[in-house]
């Protein structure tokens, strides 16, 4: 079983960072399928946090394909992050590597390098969508 | 979608002053709708308007589908807990439970003993010996094992420390986990009531700002930054909140339904207490603007 916790200063939506804490567990290996999320009312009495914010967490979770609910059972994980070896995220790294290289022999400082791979990277996102 | 408060021009006058005018909102039900202002915008009247203890002087209001305590039944259903969170100090707490069985027809006896004793207190404790949050505590399990379809809560954690206060606002989600009643909170803070309400209701110079739900607020509120202009040069569609200007820079907070991309400013969402801040900024400068007009009337 994993726990939640919310940072009301980060600016992200409460639910999001429900969400994220959920991949995040994922990806760690905290949570594998099979496994139970908290109870949406032992959630919402232990963070504090309205249980229609987990309730619309755990749905979104449900869209993405990563848990299911069992109704009255609870919310099961039944999807898995399919993130590749870190081993081969090396070639991946070092293309950006040479791209970052080359955006600040063109003259982009930080700033402007963050935003524009930013900017690039959500407009790819949309589109993917 | 069934509201479970409903008001259509409301309003309350105390002799000469206008303590809520015009206030028309509705509340859907299942909600935890925060009631956000500055002190005497008119939460606490509000409040007491919806659980009858107030009658308005214009307007009307209902609740759960009735004038707020037109009969007992109603008032079985609707839950208040009072700025302060008052209970009877020379009553012990065992005292407290035994009069809410006898006074509510709906009392929950078996929920307010394991909510008393969850909160590791002695039921033959006097009232007038507990901690601020310990009393907070005993009020709410007053208030929640009469098992309200509405629960009304006036400033409940303001003068609570941080601990006390987490520890308030937890047993509050699990009891609207539990019965999926709906509440309104007033409170001052509005990073608890970001955490616990999914509605939002700001109030501010007596009358409603904005209201809605605080997912479609922060979605409809952007602060936009751009060389010094006017507002009314800003797209038809951009309604401004809030225009602060320099010499040669202009800061506006504006709703509008999705950001405008243009090269010439920067539009960001806002933060729900700066969205907060600029329609309670909005509402203190009218007031200031009315405020002469006030004293040539006396």
């Amino acid at each position: 079983m994993i726990e939640f916790h919310i940072e009301a200063r980060s600016g992200v939506a409460p639910y999001m960072q429900l969400v994220h804490q959920v991949r995040q567990a994922l990806r760690l290996g905290l949570l594998s399928e099979g496994d139970r999320l908290p109870k949406v009312k032992d959630v919402a009495a232990k963070v504090a946090i309205n249980p229609n914010t987990v309730l619309k967490a755990y749905r979104q979770l449900e869209n993405e394909g990563l848990v299911s609910p069992k109704p009255g059972v609870g919310t099961f994980v039944t999807g898995t992050l399919g993130d590749m070896p870190r081993s081969e995220h090396e070639p991946l790294r070092q293309e950006l590597q040479r791209w970052l290289a080359r955006a600040r022999g063109a003259g982009l400082d930080e700033e402007s390098i963050e935003a524009l791979f930013l900017n690039t990277f959500r407009s790819s996102t949309e589109e993917e969508k | 979608m069934t509201a479970i408060i409903e008001a259509r021009g409301l309003g309350k006058r105390y002799g000469r002053r206008q303590a809520l005018s015009d206030c028309t909102l509705s509340v859907p039900a299942g909600r935890v709708v925060g009631l956000v202002g500055p002190n005497g915008a008119g939460k606490s009247t509000l409040l007491q308007l919806a659980c009858g203890m107030l009658t308005p002087t214009s307007g009307s209001i209902e609740v759960l589908g009735e004038r707020p305590a037109s009969s007992t039944a109603q008032m079985a259903r609707v839950g208040f807990v009072a700025q302060d969170t008052p209970t009877y100090a020379a009553l012990s707490i065992a005292d407290h439970l035994c009069l809410g069985a006898k006074l509510n027809p709906r009392w929950d006896a078996a929920l307010a003993e394991r909510r008393i004793q969850q909160l590791g207190l002695d039921p033959a404790q006097r009232a007038g010996r507990l901690s601020g949050g310990q009393r907070a505590q005993l009020a709410l399990t007053l208030a929640v094992a009469k098992r309200p379809d509405l629960l009304l809560l006036d400033e409940p954690v303001a003068a609570l420390d941080p601990l006390a206060r987490r520890g308030f606002l937890q047993s509050l989600m699990e009891f609207v986990a539990e019965t999926e009643a709906t509440v309104v909170l007033s409170s001052h803070l509005v990073s608890d009531l970001e955490r616990v309400c999914d509605h939002l209701i700001v109030l501010a110079a007596s009358r409603v700002q904005a209201v809605g739900e605080i997912d479609d607020l922060l979605a409809t509120h952007f602060r936009l930054t751009t060389a010094r202009r006017e507002a009314d040069s800003l797209p038809a569609g951009m309604q401004v909140v809030q225009a602060d200007h320099t010499d040669r820079q202009s800061t506006f907070v504006v709703r509008a339904d999705a950001t405008v991309d243009d090269p010439s400013w920067v539009m960001e969402p806002l933060a729900l207490e700066d969205l907060v801040l600029s329609y309670m900024t909005r509402a203190g400068a009218a007031g200031a603007d009315h405020r002469p007009v006030l004293e040539t009337q006396r």
